[in-house]
Parts: structure tokens; sequence; C-alpha cells
């Protein structure tokens, strides 16, 4: 039946189309980062300060900048979200608090990020009276807090109940069960969560437009605006100035990198842990 | 053991607060959005959203050309993304042998983890001036004259606008969509199939009235799910949509939807009623997706 047959072939044809279109624009969009992040590149991004306008300098105070926020929005969203995980998994699967606490951490997950922003703005930005490196950190600790929740819970759902029954068995109480056996046993799952999180919100920009702003100085005091890779990128991309553009585009390829290689870790890091006990 | 007790109580305090913090903060944000919007809510009332103007000079503000950019442009979004990635997971997970498929997959989770700057750089050093140059001026030449859709594509061909910023966001939701899919139909046991080919069918006929009916809930709440990230999404949309508060029939206008208008204004807003109308464009947009992701929690769960 040559109908059914040229059916057949259109609708896989159609299918191969769509996944050589996503791959087309995977491989557009690294082209474009690699070619012209890597001609803006040079030791100078890393050693110069960013630039006035239309001249020529680099992202060193964006960079360390960067990477102040993001640790600290790690350090703050880390033990609440291990923590809040746990209360989760811990809880009735039926409990009606926990039902809903699940679902609102799925709608956190969900909220848009320039709302996060503008949240923190309010209470942090507001209150204090000043653009600050603590308020961007907040509002990235906001945007990791569900990513984190929600892996912790999974990963210690995925723990043996042999494995606490034996401990409670030797007469530990709850909280040892918890924390010497089943964060062990959840423990690579869990890292793998706090390290998507971290490629998930070293790239975030609207949330630090109205919180850690931006600066061109290097400034590690976290009361006073903060210099920063997104917003950085932002501005000199949007900026008519030739020289401008070029560092946006050694930014962007930083932060890409930087998202790639902690994605990479966050895959075979759990490996890893596993061959080395398997060895063992 | 008194100091098992203790130690046991402390610990559940410390993990419930920690989990009642997620709802504390889903509040706070609900608060901080009335609060902030609580001045322009009250002075155009709930006709905020309806009011078609946006003049930060007058104090004149009302809702509707950015709720129109972010509609229009998520909606052109998902009309590219979801065929798109439906076919891609059906090529990925029915019609790709093992070794093309699982590389093709790794490299669509790729596009996931870009950050949405850099699909806005992208989408306007790159797309921008291929999209003018190629679509834009063949559409001015040929679409132009179409009945019903011919003044969607009757504009200045300067490669931003709505239609580049929706084809931009469609790219962002693509991977999810594509993920989400294709997952759903690896669930689906080996003995379907191989019902359905044994009675005589092609694939596509087992793809369309097996697979796809029997994954019809993940696969609408997959759409749904990329629909509520097209409508919160801020740069990739900043960076391309142009940024005019206006409501025009052509997609090659510039326009502005709620997080870039937010985005691009609020560091610049002085007086406090456009402070205050942004930040109820934060509210509306919040009303939004929660609606929007709630639906795709919905369907989602139940399998």
């Amino acid at each position: 039946m040559p109908v059914r047959k040229l059916k057949n072939y259109a609708f896989m044809g159609f299918c191969t189309f769509c996944a050589l279109f996503g791959l087309m624009v995977l491989a557009s969009v690294l082209y474009s980062l690699i070619g012209k992040g890597i001609s803006g590149m040079g030791l100078h991004v890393f050693t110069e300060l960013t630039p006035g306008p239309g001249s020529h300098g680099g992202l060193k105070n964006a960079i360390v900048g960067s990477l102040i926020l993001t640790a600290l929005g790690i350090l703050i969203a880390a033990p609440l979200g291990v923590l809040a995980g746990t209360w989760l998994s811990e809880s009735d699967k039926s409990s009606k608090i926990a039902e809903a606490l699940r679902f609102l951490n799925g709608m956190l997950m969900s909220a848009p990020s320039i709302l996060v922003g503008l949240f923190v703005y309010k209470v942090v930005v507001v209150t204090t009276g000043s653009f600050s490196g603590w308020a961007g950190a907040i509002a990235l600790a906001i945007l990791a807090l569900p990513i984190i929740v929600s892996t912790t819970e999974e990963m210690l759902r995925l723990v043996p109940t042999t494995l606490k029954e034996a401990g409670s068995g030797l007469g530990a109480p709850r909280w040892r069960v918890i924390t010497q056996l089943c964060y062990r046993a959840a423990g690579p799952g869990i890292v793998t969560g706090i390290l998507l999180s971290v490629a998930r919100i070293t790239g975030e920009t609207a949330p630090l437009l109205f919180t850690a702003l931006n600066s061109n100085f290097m400034s590690t005091d976290l009361d006073k605006p903060m210099a920063n890779l997104p917003v950085t990128i932002y501005q000199y991309a949007m900026s008519p100035f030739e020289s401008w553009n070029e560092l946006a585009w050694a930014g962007a390829l930083l932060i890409t990198v930087f998202i790639l290689i902690i994605n990479i870790l966050s895959t075979a890091l759990p490996r890893w842990i596993k061959a080395r006990k398997a060895a063992k | 053991m008194p100091s098992a007790i203790k130690g046991d109580s402390i610990f559940y305090r410390l993990s419930f607060t920690s989990a009642i913090l997620i709802f504390l903060v889903l509040i706070g944000i609900i608060l901080s959005l009335i609060d902030g919007g609580w001045l322009a809510l009250s002075e155009f009332g709930p006709g905020f959203v309806f009011r078609n103007v946006w003049d930060p000079v007058n104090s004149e503000f009302g809702a509707a050309s950015a709720i129109y950019g972010t509609l229009v442009s998520s909606l052109i979004a998902i009309v590219i993304a979801i065929p798109v990635g439906l076919g891609t997971a059906v090529f990925l997970a029915e019609l790709a042998p093992d070794w093309i498929s699982r590389p093709v997959s790794m490299a669509i989770e790729l596009l996931a983890a870009v950050p949405s700057i850099i699909y806005g750089m992208w989408g306007l050093f790159v797309f921008a001036p291929w999209f003018s140059e190629g679509f834009q001026f063949w559409a001015l030449e040929n679409l132009v004259g179409l009945p019903l859709i011919g003044h969607w594509f009757d504009g200045p061909p300067i490669g931003i606008g709505l239609l580049t910023a929706g084809i931009i966001l469609s790219f962002m939701i693509l991977p999810i969509i594509t993920a989400l899919t294709r997952d759903a139909l690896k669930t689906i046991p080996n003995v379907v199939r191989e019902a359905a080919y044994g009675v005589g069918a092609t694939p596509y006929e087992v793809i369309t009235r097996v697979l796809l009916p029997s994954i019809k809930n993940a696969a609408v709440g997959a759409g749904i799910l990329g629909l509520g990230r097209a409508l919160g999404e801020t740069m990739a949309v900043a960076f391309v949509i142009g940024g005019a508060n206006r409501i025009e029939t052509s997609l090659f206008m510039p326009a502005s939807s709620i997080s870039s208008t937010i985005a691009q204004q609020f560091n610049e807003a002085t007086n406090e009623m456009h402070i205050s109308a942004l930040i109820s464009l934060g509210l509306v947009l919040f009303v939004l997706t929660f609606i929007v992701m709630g639906a795709a929690r919905l369907l989602l769960r139940k399998r």
C-alpha cells in the first residue's frame, strides 16, 4: 500500500528533520559562542578590571564577584535545602503538609527568576537601603533552594529501609541514623543536586539586575553592589561599543564552559565515588 | 535515653523549619509583589490588566501591551517547539539506533544547560541579522499580500521584534519538551510495540495511534511546562524583542513582554508610580505562571 508507506516515510523524514533542526541550533549557538568568545579571550580578561565606555579591559572583578555570589548563594541554600529535603523524605508520604510543601517547592522551582529578584529587592535592598552582594547571594540562594530540596528528597527516599532499620536496631537515635547512615548513602546524589543548582544559578541574570546590580570596581565588600558576569555580559552585549561586545562574548564563553564542566562533574562524580567504593 | 530524644527533637525542628522556609519564601514573593504593586493597582484598579497605555512621563500605566507581548511570544514559542520537540523525541526514542540517539540526546540536553542570556546574545547578534535578510525580506515580498495572515508580516525587516522573540524562546524550551516526551516514550513497555508491529502497522501508525496516545498526558504536560518557562523567561527576550510598549498586529514590530519590561525599566524608573507599575506587572506574571505551572504539574502527576 503505497499511501501508507508514503505517509510513513514523510513522518520519519519529519522526525529526523526535527532532530537535525535542534542540532543545527545547538551547533550555531556553540559555533558563535566559541568563535566570538575566543577572539575576545586572553590573559587580560582575567587580570584587568571592567573598562569604561568604549575602552579596553577585562572581566576580573566580574569573575571574582560571580564566584563569590554563587558560592555564598550555595552556602546559604545547601544546608537549608538538604534539611528541608530530609524532612520531606522522613515525613509520611500522604501527609498533607508534606504534600503541600512538595507542591510549593515545585512552584518555587518554576517561578520566573525575575520575580525572585523583585522579592529580594523589596525585602533586602529597600530595607538596607542599597544594592548589595548579600542581596544577590540571597536571590541566587532562593533559586538554588528548590532544586536541592527535591533532589535531596528523591535521593534519601532511595536509601533502603533495611539500612535505617539496622541503624535503629543498634539503638542509634533517629537523627544519628539520618546524618550518619542516610546522608552517607545518599551523599553522591545530594552532591549531584547541589552541583546542578550551581550550574543553574551561575548564568542567572535577571535576579541580579536589581539585587547585586553591578560595579566597575574590584570589591569583595558584600554590603556594596557587586560586579558579576551575567549582568556585565548583558550590559556589554547591549552596548554599541565593539570592545564591550567582545568582552561580553568572552564572558559568555567563560560562563558556558564553567556550566558544562559542572554538569559533567555532576554526572561523573557519583559514578566515580561508586567505582571507588566498589574497588575497596 | 533523654539525650537521644533531645537530639531527635532538635533535628526534627531544624529540618521542619527549613521545609517551612519554602512556604515562607513563596508567600513572601506574593506579598512583596502585592505590597510593591499596591500603589499602581489602587490607582488604576483591576482595569490595569486591560489598559493599553505605558507612559512613564505622564505616570499612566496599563499592562495590556506587556501581557500581549508575553502571550503572543510564548504562543509562537510553543507552536514551534511542541511539534519539533515531539518529532525529535520520537526520532530519539523510536527511530534512531542507539549510537545516534545517545550522543544526540546528550547534545540536546546541552542546549538546556546553556544560560538564557547566551540565547539572547546569539539571537541579537547571529539570528536577527540572518532572519532579517532571509525570512523577513522574503515574507515582505511574498506573504504580506495574503488574506488573514498578511498583516502579521507587514513591518520593518529589522530582525528583532515579537516573532524573533518567539522563535528564540522556542529554541530555549525545545530541550525540555524533547527530554520529557522522550522519557515518557521510553517508559512504554516493548511488548506494546511488538504487538502493534505484529498486526502489520507501519512505524508511523504505531507511533501516532498507539504510542503517542498512551503518553498524551505527559506530552501535554511537557508542552505546558514549556509554556510556563516561556512566559517567565527574561533575558533571552529582553535582547531581541525591541522594548516598545505598544500592541501591533505585525509580528515584525518591536514589542515587549512583562519580564523584559521589568528588566529593562526597573533600574531607570525614578518615580514611585513607575516602580509600582512594574512590580504589578510582576504580580500579573506570577498569576499567569502559577496557573500554567499548576496545570502542568497536575497533568504530569496523573500518569
